[in-house]
């Protein structure tokens, strides 16, 4: 699915990713983790197209095709998915809109007809009843006036219509109480399957205990300096984003 | 928003698709302006004396005035010599009796902009009157109008068989010494449509302008008079074209609305005039003076424009709420791209007691350009209890295009209520990125964005011109994303 080797980027000059490697199969989830200021953001930035950062070396091939080298509109059509940290507002857009708009894009990039209106509501109508969001939210303008909790559960609410192959989950619990964080997680579990992968960033452990990860990898100073499975999560909780800094000054 | 993103998108990548040039044998004026070619235009209209009185009076009046220079537009002195003052496809003398005997050239243009003149093929519930240059070619319905007692007819034809009504209300609501290019139309115009509403009538079908200008070296002056009598209710549309042409063309209207008792006119324009190339060469210097006189108690005037094209704009579509409980609106989208400048927006005079206006300005400028809210709310002494709402925002794409806006507020009696709220935002890098990431292409991405931003607006809009604008943002934001 997702093959990232010896990845360096530079922001401003400044190397921000120091020689990133992972491998992700189709079906695995990984949780990346790590101390604020690690690159865990700029990791989900890089694979999503986002401007202002530079790739000084190494590749990241999804799908078998160079994926920097496509547009970030592209990437998406090709089934990237990114779940925003802080998700934008756009006034005056409806969320049903812009829904059908990415839908649509995404179809005809597939050589897909455009999705027939009713389908289209009752497919929406289906995912809005499944994160337990109100209908109303279809038709109040993305983004605008949600809660925190509310604009995580509209990311993924776009995530269930969408159908990506690779989710990347940039801090979605930040700013979550306990229930939004359940009802996000239930969302997220639902779209697990054989060929869709998903890339969890998270500072937390407790989202983990919702969504279970095949592997985590610990982010700091822009390497992975440990990995391992769902069980190093809660070692981490326990000692603290130092123990692993700590061991790899080590080493 | 009923049009999708894929129609959208296929306009957006169009150039102006109302550029090209009709082939005619014409009637036209050597260029050149002075009290003979007032002469010559009022003889050729066929018009009344009191008529021909009117423009040479407004002629020697325009000829002490100076062109105005406070507006924020930049532009090369005007030749008003250089200029013909009238054109008009060839015809027989008495003009054409039914569409057979117009140009089938004239039809073909129209038809092509989607405005087809013969009745079977019009959507059903609008009439047209057809601005060709200097004069009305055709207009739609009159039949049907004229059983319901509604007058609509160029405003030449008005002039001779209304004369009554022209010498009330022509100049009641925008005199001839009112500013220099409502000084210089009062002179020079040629054309334009004339509404009268009678009492109680609610106008069976929306009525509508569509004004083209095609020949070269010509200006069209356009002259509007609506006049809603007590309690009758009209909605009105125009819309405007123009080929693609290097050198600048003058449109300097003057738009004349009467409110009286319990009246309502709502008034929408979907200027699309040519905007000039992308290096700002060529289009129309838009400088029109609209307003609506609420004379009448519990009258009310909207206006709704969605400004798209024009090298230059210059107007503000005003109320002067002189009624007592008279109501005035003014819901504006004003887009430049390129070199376009704009400086537009609204006059709002509360004379009459509790007198209510609203204003909902949209400017968005992107490219190179210049755009400019510029608005007056007056609130008399008289005009107690009055109050008015101003909302203005402006939305800036890309670094390199302005947004200014110069808000005048003058209250002189202290029960009245104003409220001003403004933002200015840009279209950010996070809204695009997102947008895209959703799969979107950035074009697509601003296209949705601008839209929204004008949604207050567009929903003013009669529904066929909603969609048509929505269009129009799209093709006139072309290019506008690097």
């Amino acid at each position: 699915m997702l093959s990232i080797k010896n990845l360096t980027v530079n922001v401003n000059d400044k190397q921000i990713l120091k020689g990133i490697n992972l491998e992700i199969k189709p079906g695995e989830i990984h949780a990346i983790m790590g101390p604020n200021g690690s690159g865990k953001s700029t990791l989900s930035h890089i694979l999503s197209g986002k401007a202002g950062y530079t790739v000084t070396g190494g590749s990241v091939t999804y799908q078998g095709k160079d994926l920097l080298e496509m547009a970030p509109e592209i990437r998406a059509r090709e089934g990237v998915f990114l779940a925003f940290q802080y998700p934008v507002e756009i006034p005056g857009v409806s969320n049903i809109y812009l829904l059908k708009a990415a839908l649509n894009s995404i179809r005809k990039h597939h050589s897909q007809p455009e999705v027939d209106a009713m389908d289209f509501l009752t497919l929406v109508k289906d995912k809005v009843r499944l994160l337990e969001m109100d209908e109303k939210f279809l038709y109040r303008a993305v983004n605008e006036g949600f809660s925190g909790g509310e604009k995580k559960r509209n990311e993924i609410l776009q995530m269930a219509i969408l159908e990506p192959k690779l989710c990347i989950l940039d801090e979605t619990d930040s700013g979550l109480d306990i229930d939004a964080l359940k009802i996000v997680s239930e969302g997220v579990n639902s779209l697990r399957a054989a060929d869709r992968s998903f890339v969890m960033v998270t500072h937390y452990q407790r989202l983990l205990d919702y969504i279970k990860p095949d592997f985590v990898h610990v982010l700091a100073h822009g390497q992975i300096v440990k990995s391992g499975g769902a069980e190093l999560a809660l070692e981490l909780e326990e000692k603290g984003y130092s123990w692993v800094e700590d061991s790899k000054a080590a080493i | 928003m009923s049009a999708s993103a894929q129609e959208i998108n296929n306009l957006i990548n169009q150039e102006y698709k109302q550029g090209f040039v009709t082939e005619l044998e014409t009637d036209t004026f050597p260029i050149g302006l002075d009290e003979d070619v007032i002469h010559k235009l009022s003889k050729v209209k066929n018009e009344p004396e009191f008529m021909l009185e009117y423009r040479l009076k407004a002629f020697r009046h325009w000829q002490t005035m100076k062109s105005p220079e406070w507006a924020f537009v930049k532009f090369d002195p005007i030749d008003y010599q250089a200029i013909s003052y009238y054109s008009a496809p060839k015809r027989k003398e008495d003009g054409p009796k039914s569409l057979d005997e117009i140009d089938p050239q004239v039809l073909e243009a129209y038809k092509k902009l989607g405005i087809p003149l013969d009745e079977q093929e019009r959507l059903a519930g609008i009439a047209v009157d057809a601005v060709f240059d200097s004069v009305s070619v055709a207009t739609t319905f009159k039949g049907k109008l004229k059983d319901a007692g509604v007058i609509f007819c160029p405003i030449s034809e008005a002039l001779r068989e209304h004369p009554e009504l022209i010498k009330e209300y022509l100049g009641s609501v925008v005199p001839h010494t009112d500013n220099y290019f409502a000084a210089l139309n009062a002179a020079v115009f040629t054309d334009g449509s004339f509404v009268y509403i009678p009492k109680g009538v609610r106008c069976p079908m929306e009525l509508s302008t569509y004004f083209r200008i095609n020949a070269a070296n010509t200006g069209q002056f356009e002259r509007t008079l609506i006049i809603a009598d007590e309690g009758s209710h009209v909605s009105y549309l125009e819309g405007c074209t123009a080929p693609m042409r290097d050198e600048n063309q003058l449109h300097a209207a003057v738009v004349e609305l009467v409110a009286m008792k319990d009246a309502t006119i709502k008034y929408s324009t979907v200027q699309n005039w040519y905007p000039g190339d992308k290096n700002g060469l060529g289009g129309i210097y838009n400088f029109v003076t609209k307003r609506a006189d609420c004379r009448g108690d519990n009258s009310k005037v909207s206006w709704t424009q969605v400004e798209t094209g024009s090298a230059i704009t210059w107007k503000y579509p005003s109320c002067v709420l002189t009624g007592d409980n008279a109501v005035g609106e003014f819901y504006s989208v004003a887009l430049t791209n390129n070199y376009q400048q704009a400086d537009t927006g609204t006059k709002m005079i509360h004379i009459g007691k509790n007198t209510r206006s609203t204003i909902v300005s949209k400017g968005i400028s992107a490219g190179k350009a210049q755009n400019t809210y510029r608005g007056l709310v007056k609130v008399l002494k008289s005009a107690e209890n009055a109050r008015n709402y101003t909302q203005c925002d402006s939305l800036l794409v890309g670094d390199q295009c302005g947004a200014h806006t110069f808000p005048y507020i003058e209250v002189k009696q202290p029960s009245a209520q104003v409220e001003h709220e403004a933002t200015t935002s840009k279209i950010s890098e996070d809204q695009l990125f997102f947008c895209q990431q959703r799969g979107l292409s950035a074009e697509d991405a601003v296209s949705m964005i601008v839209n929204g931003f004008c949604k207050e607006v567009f929903k003013e809009l009669p529904m066929e011109f909603a969609v048509e604008a929505q269009a129009l943002l799209g093709l006139s934001l072309e290019g506008s994303v690097g």
